[in-house]
């Protein structure tokens, strides 16, 4: 489980995007609870990117339906270093 | 379980749009009357949407060519270019794109889109890293999802964004970094001299997609990166004679001297038939009249310019500041106003792309214009003029 600062930040940046105003939780799903399109996930993926100075290949996409798959997937890759 | 039903959102979608008497998802092209004219619906219509750039599609050498080709080789090769397929003109066609971008090695493949996929996926192995723009053509996220290397995206058109993302990658590694000259949606061009600038900097490998800036830009009409004079940073072109060429295939060039091993090596090239013969005779004809056809390219950005202006003049949102590219699109404030406009446009007899996301950037709903060598002013000023008509009729509110 990725650690609460990583999960925040990750909320600071979804914010903007949340149009219906969902309450961010680490299971909430990018496609069916926040209903982003693709292109608005990979625009965030970007987001993401910089905020955590990192790359996030596209190729991990379809397998981060959550909050917490991105948070943990995150935090793995910064590991890697 | 029905395999159709995951698309029942997308059925309702396209249920929904309110088309009446036209409809751009099923138009037909009665009759081809020119490069420029075709009859639709029964109505001789102003053709400006079909990527037609130099009008080559009438070409009398090009048409003289094929013919010929027919009678002496028949209607196709029935082979893959690693089987029957390669004929001595095949070889030919390959030599005259190399003369043409002054480069010495080609391989021609059956599409434009083969040619993305092929190039892309064959260069970016296991280990290595495929940089795109975000705005790229489905063709090159295509060629990603085809390949197994790891996949970098960046923001449109914007150097920093791809510095900050080079930056990360592995200095060693094996980078290849795919930018398109002129993109087709927006019709914008790409600041190439920056971006390949910074792609060798960090001592990546590039990819420029010409498909939609062969034929016009660069004094030889090879592109983009021939106007901007930074052919020398460009390791692979892409392109396609389905648009400028006016028939159908594509071709990648390099000056890389291991080059034709990619045709070992490249699915899209090798697990289907080759052009036929007529197409390959055509194109030569094509590329060569290209070559000599400063004139028309002339002609085209005039025609590009007057089209940008007048619309622009007449209070249309237009997606380029000025005409970048023969591509001039106008932005729509929504889907309701911009089908109806496109509706009523082709009933005033003009033909444009209606174009929605996702194959548009950011949600934008356009109307994608494209203009020919071969449109007089006159039509143009036609264009222009019912573009006005339409938006009266439609009651979409212009700009003063």
């Amino acid at each position: 489980m990725a650690k609460a600062e990583t999960i925040e930040k990750i909320y600071e940046l979804i914010e903007p995007l949340n149009k219906k105003g969902i309450d961010l939780a680490p299971d909430v799903t990018f496609a069916s609870d926040l209903e982003l399109d693709s292109l608005t996930v990979m625009d965030l993926v970007a987001d993401i990117e910089d905020e955590f100075d990192i790359v996030l290949p596209l190729n991990l996409l379809p397998e981060l339906e959550t909050i917490a798959h991105v948070a943990d997937a995150v935090e793995k890759i910064l590991k890697k270093g | 379980m029905d395999l159709l039903d995951k698309f029942d959102s997308i059925a309702a979608l396209r249920a929904s749009l309110p088309f009446e008497k036209a409809d751009p998802f099923t138009v037909v092209m009665e009759e081809i009357i020119s490069e420029t004219e075709a009859m639709i619906g029964g109505r001789r219509t102003i053709l400006a949407g079909t990527n037609n750039y130099m009008g080559m599609t009438f070409n009398e050498e090009a048409i003289e060519a094929a013919k010929q080709a027919l009678d002496d080789f028949g209607t196709g090769t029935t082979g893959s270019r690693s089987l029957n397929g390669t004929y001595l003109s095949h070889k030919k066609l390959e030599e005259t794109i190399a003369d043409f971008y002054g480069m010495e090695h080609c391989m021609v493949f059956s599409t434009g889109y083969q040619a993305n996929l092929g190039m892309i996926s064959a260069l970016g192995g296991k280990d290595d890293f495929v940089i795109i723009d975000a705005d790229s053509h489905a063709s090159i996220y295509d060629g990603c999802s085809m390949g197994n290397a790891t996949i970098v995206r960046f923001k449109h058109n914007d150097v920093d964004n791809m510095e900050r993302r080079l930056k990360r990658l592995p200095e060693d590694a094996g980078k290849l970094v795919v930018i398109e000259g002129i993109y087709s949606m927006l019709g914008d061009a790409a600041p190439v001299k920056e971006l390949l600038e910074v792609a060798k900097k960090y001592g990546c490998m590039t990819l420029v997609d010409e498909a939609h800036s062969m034929g016009f830009c660069g004094e030889n009409g090879r592109g983009i990166a021939e106007q901007e004079g930074v052919e020398h940073l460009v390791d692979f072109y892409v392109g396609t004679f389905s648009k400028s060429v006016g028939t159908v295939g594509g071709f990648a060039v390099s000056n890389h001297p291991k080059f034709d091993v990619l045709r070992y090596v490249s699915r899209p090239y090798i697990f289907t038939a080759s052009p036929p013969p007529s197409v390959v005779a055509s194109a030569i004809k094509s590329i060569e009249a290209i070559k000599r056809g400063s004139n028309r390219r002339a002609h085209l950005w005039e025609n590009a310019k007057r089209l940008h202006a007048g619309l622009k003049d007449a209070g249309f949102d237009l997606c380029t500041e000025k005409a970048e590219s023969p591509i001039i699109a106008v932005h729509f404030p929504d889907v309701m106003i911009g089908t109806k406009f496109w509706e009523q446009l082709i009933m005033e007899g003009v033909y444009v792309n209606m174009a929605a996301p996702p194959a548009t950037p950011a949600g934008m709903f356009l109307m994608r214009v494209s203009v020919c060598a071969q449109h007089t002013t006159e039509q143009i000023d036609e264009i222009i003029k019912r573009f006005k008509t339409t938006a009266d009729k439609v009651g979409l509110e212009l700009k003063a």
